[in-house]
C-alpha cells in the first residue's frame, strides 16, 4: 500500500484530512495493543501480588496440602491435584464421545437434515451459561448419580479412587458436569476439522477397496488429528480454567483425598469460594494459585497454538 | 462371482458394522443428556415464572416463604453487560481495523494476534481476579470498592479478544477490489475503511459482537468479587459505584441457599438467562444463514 500512495504525492489533499487519517491509523494501532497490555498488566498484576506468598513458600506451595488461615499456613497441593485429575478426567471421557459424534455428524449415517440439526443442537449447547449447568448438577444430576456412586463404592472401593463413602457433592460430580460443558467444545471443532479434510483423499481410499471404518481410521481421522487436538487442547484449557459449575458441585474440601467420590477443590473453586473474604497473607497465597492456574492455562493455549500452526493441514 | 456381492460375515464388513453403532451410540450419549438438560432447565424454571418476579427485589434468604423477584439482577445484568460492551466493542473494533487493514503482517501484528488468542484462553475467573487486585482493593474509582462498573470492565476483558476476532476476520472477508476502487478515486484511508470496508463487514462484525455480548450476559466467575451482589432496587447513576446484583450471581448464590424459594428464584432466573442467551444465537445464526444465501444469488 505504501509504494502505490507515494505515487499521489503530488496530490493535493487538505492538512486536516491528512491529519485525520494520521490520528485514525494510531487511533487503531494503540486500541490493538491494547490487547497487548490487558495481557501483560494481568500477568504482572497477578505475579507481583502473589510475590509475598511466593517469597515464603516457594515451590513448597505446589506440594503441600495445608490450607489454614488460622494458623497462616498455606499450601495448594489438594487445589492443583483437584485442577488436574477434573480437567484430565473429563477429558478423558469427553474425547472419544466427542470425536465419535463428530465422525457421526460428517459420516453420511442420516439425512443431511437431521445431522444439520444435532450440529448446531450442540453448538447452541456450549452457550448455556456455567452458572446454570452448575445449578443443574446440585438439584438434578446429583441425584440421579447418589445410587451409583454408592454402587460404585460398595464393589469397588478397595480401589483407592472410589475409597470413600459418597456423601453429596463430589469429585466425580465435578467431571461429569465438566464431560457436558466440554462436549460441545470438542465435537464442534471435531466436526469441522473432518469437514475440512478435502473429499478426494477419501474417494482415492475408497477407490481402492477400503471399507468405510478403515477409510475413517486410516485416512481422514489421521489428516483432521491437527485440528482435533488442538480443539481437545483448548478443552482442556477451558476445563481448568472452568469455575462456576465445578464449585457449585465439587464440594470444596481442602482435605486431601485420593478418592473421586470424596469432596474436593480445584484453583478457581478455592478462589471462587475464598477470595471475597480473605485477608493478609491468604490473599496473596490465593493469588499464587490463581499465578498457578494461570501458567496452566496459558502452556496448554500456546501449546496449542503451536500445534495448529505447526501441523495444520497442506492440502 | 459371488465376490461382486455384499458379504455380511466378511471381518470388514463385521468391523464396519460394530464402528458404525459405537459411532451411534456416542452420539446418542453425547445428545440425550443435552437435550435433558435443555429441557428441564425450560421446563423448571419456566414453571416459575410471575409478573412479580419482574418488579419485586430478591428477599434475604431466611424462612419467608416469598422469595420476591429479580428485577434489581436483572437491570444488574443489563447494566453490568452494557459497560462491558462500551469498553469492549470500540477497543475491539479499532482492534480489528488495524490488524485488518493497516498491518503488514510483521512481527507486531502477529504478536496481537497471539495475544488475542492467548486472552481468550485466560480462564475467566483470573479476569475477575485481576480486576480485584487493579480496582476493587485500590479503590481506585472514587473509593468505591466492589461496584458494577469494576464488573463490567471485569466483563470487558473477556469479551475484547471476541470483538477484535470478528472484526479482524469480518474485514479480511471484504474483497479487496473494493479498496482499490476507494483509493483509487482519491479517497483517503479513514474514509475507505469508515465509508466502505466496515458497512461492507457489518453483518459478520454485529453476528460476532452479539454472541460475544450475549456468551458475556452468562459469565459469573469474573463478577463474583468485583461486582458481588446486592438485594436493592438500582435507582439512580451513583449506584453503579455500589454492590450490584446479576441473574448469574443470583443463580450462584441462591443455588447454594438451603431454602426452597430462593432455590426456586436460581431456577427462574436461569430461564430467563438461558432464554435470552438462546434465543439471541439461534436469531443470529438464521441471520448469517440468511446473509449467505442471499450472498450466493
Amino acid at each position: 500500500m505504501e509504494e502505490k500512495l507515494t505515487l499521489f504525492k503530488n496530490r493535493k489533499r487538505f492538512g486536516i484530512e491528512k491529519n485525520i487519517d494520521i490520528i485514525f491509523k494510531n487511533t487503531a494501532l494503540v486500541l490493538s495493543s491494547f490487547v497487548a497490555i490487558i495481557l501483560l498488566g494481568i500477568i504482572l498484576v497477578v505475579f507481583f501480588q502473589s510475590f509475598e506468598s511466593f517469597s515464603r513458600y516457594g515451590l513448597k506451595f505446589l506440594v503441600t496440602s495445608e490450607w489454614n488461615p488460622v494458623k497462616d499456613e498455606y499450601g495448594a497441593f489438594t487445589a492443583i491435584y483437584g485442577t488436574l485429575v477434573t480437567s484430565f478426567l473429563s477429558l478423558l471421557i469427553t474425547i472419544p464421545l466427542g470425536v465419535g459424534t463428530a465422525i457421526f455428524i460428517t459420516e453420511d449415517f442420516v439425512p443431511k437434515v437431521f445431522r444439520e440439526i444435532i450440529g448446531s443442537f450442540v453448538e447452541l449447547l456450549a452457550a448455556i451459561p456455567s452458572v446454570v449447568l452448575g445449578l443443574w448438577a446440585i438439584f438434578v444430576m446429583e441425584p440421579f448419580f447418589r445410587a451409583f456412586f454408592v454402587f460404585l463404592h460398595n464393589f469397588f472401593g478397595w480401589i483407592p479412587l472410589f475409597s470413600t463413602e459418597p456423601t453429596g457433592r463430589n469429585t466425580l460430580l465435578a467431571i461429569l458436569i465438566l464431560v457436558v460443558m466440554l462436549l460441545p467444545i470438542v465435537t464442534s471443532i471435531a466436526r469441522d476439522s473432518l469437514n475440512q479434510v478435502p473429499k478426494k483423499l477419501r474417494n482415492a481410499a475408497y477407490g481402492i477397496g477400503a471399507s468405510r471404518w478403515k477409510t475413517i481410521f486410516s485416512v481422514i481421522l489421521p489428516a483432521a488429528l491437527s485440528g482435533i487436538m488442538a480443539g481437545v487442547l483448548l478443552a482442556l484449557g477451558r476445563a481448568m480454567g472452568e469455575t462456576m459449575a465445578v464449585t457449585m458441585i465439587i464440594g470444596n474440601s481442602n482435605a486431601f483425598s485420593w478418592s473421586l467420590l470424596s469432596p474436593g477443590y480445584t484453583i478457581s473453586s478455592m478462589l471462587a469460594n475464598q477470595f471475597g473474604e480473605a485477608d493478609g497473607s491468604q490473599v496473596s497465597s490465593l493469588f499464587y494459585a490463581a499465578f498457578v492456574l494461570m501458567i496452566l492455562s496459558l502452556v496448554v493455549n500456546i501449546f496449542a497454538q503451536w500445534l495448529v500452526k505447526k501441523f495444520s493441514l497442506k492440502y | 462371482m459371488n465376490s461382486l456381492y455384499y458379504q455380511k460375515r466378511l471381518s470388514r464388513n463385521i468391523g464396519d458394522k460394530f464402528f458404525t453403532s459405537l459411532s451411534v451410540i456416542c452420539a446418542l450419549i453425547a445428545i440425550l443428556p443435552l437435550i435433558f438438560l435443555v429441557t428441564y432447565i425450560l421446563i423448571k424454571g419456566g414453571s416459575q415464572i410471575t409478573p412479580e418476579l419482574f418488579t419485586l427485589e430478591p428477599n434475604p434468604p431466611g424462612d419467608d416463604l416469598d422469595a420476591g423477584g429479580i428485577n434489581p439482577a436483572l437491570i444488574g445484568t443489563l447494566i453490568i453487560t452494557t459497560i462491558a460492551s462500551i469498553i469492549a466493542i470500540p477497543v475491539g473494533v479499532g482492534g480489528g481495523i488495524y490488524l485488518a487493514e493497516y498491518s503488514k503482517g510483521g512481527a507486531f501484528s502477529r504478536f496481537i494476534r497471539f495475544g488475542v488468542n492467548v486472552l481468550a484462553g485466560v480462564p475467566s475467573i483470573i479476569a475477575g481476579v485481576f480486576i480485584y487486585a487493579l480496582i476493587v482493593s485500590t479503590k481506585i474509582l472514587f473509593g468505591s470498592m466492589y461496584s458494577g462498573l469494576a464488573g463490567g470492565m471485569a466483563l470487558s476483558i473477556l469479551m475484547l479478544p471476541t470483538v477484535i476476532k470478528t472484526t479482524d476476520e469480518g474485514l479480511k472477508m471484504v474483497p479487496n477490489e473494493l479498496r482499490y476502487a476507494s483509493l483509487g478515486v482519491g479517497a483517503s484511508m479513514y474514509t475507505t475503511i469508515l465509508k466502505v470496508t466496515l458497512p461492507s463487514a457489518f453483518r459478520s462484525i454485529a453476528t460476532g459482537v452479539v454472541l460475544g455480548i450475549a456468551r458475556a450476559a452468562g459469565e459469573t466467575a469474573p463478577l463474583i468479587f468485583t461486582a458481588l451482589f446486592s438485594y436493592y432496587y438500582i435507582v439512580g447513576f451513583e449506584d453503579l459505584f455500589y454492590e450490584m446484583g446479576s441473574l448469574a450471581v443470583l443463580i450462584y448464590n441462591f443455588a447454594l441457599e438451603p431454602y426452597d424459594a430462593q432455590n426456586k428464584l436460581a431456577w427462574a432466573a436461569s430461564f430467563i438467562l438461558v432464554l435470552s442467551i438462546l434465543s439471541v444465537n439461534i436469531f443470529s445464526r438464521i441471520l448469517a444463514a440468511f446473509t449467505e444465501k442471499t450472498k450466493r444469488v
